[in-house]
């Protein structure tokens, strides 16, 4: 038990620390940001002192008030959920843009990681495996995927599949024209339709570093003694390979899947960018583009938090399939 | 002294070579390419013409030679790669072999501190950041990129100190009466060195590939020459519509080969650190085993 309240506490200070780079960072950067909303405001409709005041408590500019009651006024806006009110889609709040955007996003790389996880581990524990074989030759390949970026190899792939052989649609989340949003077939085939380029543009770039992570635990597992003593007991190679190397190779692509989940929300926001996908990430770049600063601190919470979210529920998993870890704490 | 470095250099493997001949190429050609070509924002009135005498790589939309861009755009990347890969290597083994070396409440204070930094999602925090500053130079985007990128490498090294520091000959050293820095400088650093080369290598990929995504969405260091603003106004110039696949492939390209480069060098350099990676195993164990003939043999000489 200790070790979960000792995981526990340490993701409260994380958000504690997110929270507060959140609250920092528009306070030090030069420039004031309220004349530049309300300029944008005004345009769409008459701005009240409220308005004002809000966007002052927001951003940090109201000189009246001291930091600390700043602070504490940021920290109960965030606890009652009121994020503020979104300039590029006015007058939308800022809850309720990130409530249609979210789960786009979440489905799609949340689908596309998974994918590229089990993939990618998969065709590792094979290399490790059978060290020297044509597959074990291809992990350089991989890896050159790896180091192409993903809005890089989205472009080609669009160009390719897009524009070149039309197979695919451009852009898009699905097909604005025809089908209607619903739990219906239509509109779910759609989805999956216009999903399976920039989902397969994810897998494409992540696969390789699960595959050369895999693999090297496995030649590290295969030389250990208890192997030599699978193998001595005559057991046939398959369980060998699944029950003793591969289970005991996979625990740190487990904990690093959580690591990585940062660069693949970093990588998926440009990827959504190729695609005018309708995610999180689109939505954050629209309000870099209109300086929608609520808009921007909002989608940088509900990421660091997913992200935080994420890992915590690796880490409890984690300390369920290897013991030790908890013994160790 | 010099003995131990040469046995540290990794060997002269293919993949090796490979990497250290394209890495060089691309790295040539970012410090000698801006040299010998034209001015990359020479306007011309030859626009979107493809890969011809007159230009090797064809011309963008409003005529600039897309070779002269690509030889500036090389250098922008590297510059940022070279700039992150030391602060990076700064950032991270001062918390990481520091703080796993003096041990106590630092060590404790330092990894809540990277593993704070590392859960915290670097590219959403760097958008943020550089959203609210409108003219920035390469300088304090490379910035931007250390400060978020360092943790990963830190934590490697952290837990790597922990185990060296423990060791029979540091604790040897120490009940020698060596000086606490004596022993991090002389006994324990030569010792990280090897994966120190691994992270700094690892952190320049990652700069590149950060800065390239950054100036792609319209957010790198303004008017600067680097991979990702090609990319970035290939893709405004519509270049993927209009079919000008010699625009925005060649910076991708260029990208991609020398992340591969680097990546190919890491596997050298992993192969020192982890030594199980290099030894043949369980192929080397089958090389071993009898033939039937020498079975028989050997039969018939125990009967």
């Amino acid at each position: 038990m200790g070790y979960f309240l000792r995981k526990l506490g340490f993701y409260v200070v994380a958000l504690w620390a997110a929270l507060t780079v959140n609250f920092v960072i528009p306070r030090l950067m030069p420039g004031d940001p309220v004349d530049l909303l309300l300029a944008k405001l005004g345009q769409r409709g008459s701005v009240t002192p409220e308005t004002r005041h809000s966007i002052e408590v927001m951003l940090g500019t109201d000189t009246q008030q001291s930091l600390w009651s700043q602070y504490a006024g940021y920290l109960h806006n965030l606890a009652v959920g009121d994020l503020g009110v979104s300039v590029t889609f006015f007058p939308a709040s800022v809850t309720t843009i990130i409530g249609q955007t979210l789960p786009w996003t979440i489905g799609l790389i949340g689908l596309a990681t998974v994918i590229s996880f089990f993939v990618g581990v998969g065709l590792g524990t094979l290399a490790g495996w059978k060290r020297g074989s044509w597959l074990d030759n291809v992990i350089p390949v991989t890896t050159m995927f790896q180091a192409v970026p993903y809005f890089w190899l989205a472009l080609i792939l669009l160009f390719a599949l897009g524009s070149l052989w039309p197979v695919f649609p451009l852009n898009g989340g699905y097909d604005v024209y025809n089908v209607t949003p619903g739990w219906n077939g239509a509109f779910l085939g759609s989805v999956l339709y216009y999903g399976t380029l920039p989902a397969l543009t994810i897998i494409l770039s992540s696969f390789g570093g699960w595959m050369l992570g895999m693999r090297n635990m496995m030649v590290s597992t295969l030389s250990d003694d208890y192997m030599v003593t699978a193998e001595a007991k005559g057991l046939r190679p398959g369980r060998i390979m699944r029950r003793y190397a591969a289970r005991n190779a996979v625990l740190p692509s487990i904990s690093g899947f959580a690591i990585s989940l940062g660069f693949v929300v970093a990588g998926s926001i440009v990827t959504e960018a190729v695609f005018s996908y309708p995610g999180i990430g689109s939505a954050l770049l629209q309000a870099v583009g209109g300086n929608d600063y609520a808009l921007m601190q909002g989608i940088f919470l509900v990421i660091t938090l997913s992200v935080l979210g994420a890992n915590l529920l690796v880490d409890v998993l984690y300390s369920i399939i290897d013991p030790r870890t908890r013994a160790r704490a | 002294m010099s003995a131990a470095r040469v046995r540290g250099l990794p060997p002269m493997t293919a993949k090796l070579a490979a990497g250290l001949l394209i890495g060089g190429f691309v790295v040539l050609f970012g410090l000698l390419g801006p040299l010998v070509v034209q001015d990359p924002s020479r306007v011309d009135d030859i626009g979107l013409t493809g890969p011809g005498s007159g230009h090797w790589l064809g011309t963008t939309q409003t005529g600039q030679d897309v070779l002269a861009q690509l030889a500036y755009a090389t250098r922008g990347s590297l510059t940022v790669g070279a700039i992150v890969g030391v602060l990076t290597l700064l950032l991270s083994a001062f918390f990481g072999i520091v703080g796993a070396y003096a041990g106590g409440w630092v060590d404790e204070a330092f990894s809540l501190f990277t593993n704070v930094m590392l859960v915290i999602p670097g590219l959403p925090l760097v958008i943020v950041i550089s959203s609210y500053v409108p003219d920035k130079s390469l300088l304090l985007v490379s910035l931007v990129l250390s400060l978020t990128g360092w943790a990963g490498s830190a934590r490697v090294l952290r837990g790597y100190t922990l185990s060296l520091r423990n060791r029979d000959y540091v604790l040897a050293s120490r009940v020698a009466g060596e000086r606490r820095w004596r022993i991090l400088g002389v006994e324990i650093l030569p010792n990280l060195i090897p994966l120190l080369a691994s992270q700094v290598v690892f952190a320049v990929i990652f700069a590149i590939l950060g800065e390239a995504g950054l100036s792609y969405l319209g957010l790198g260091a303004s008017g600067s020459f680097t991979w990702g603003t090609m990319l970035y106004y290939a893709q405004n110039g519509l270049a993927l519509r209009l079919g000008a696949w010699w625009w925005f492939i060649p910076p991708g390209l260029l990208l991609a080969l020398f992340g591969a480069a680097l990546s190919l060098v890491n596997f050298s350099i992993d192969e020192i650190i982890n030594p199980k990676l290099r030894n043949q195993t369980r192929a080397a164990r089958r090389g071993w085993r009898m033939s039937r003939a020498q079975l028989e043999k050997a039969k018939e000489a125990t009967l």
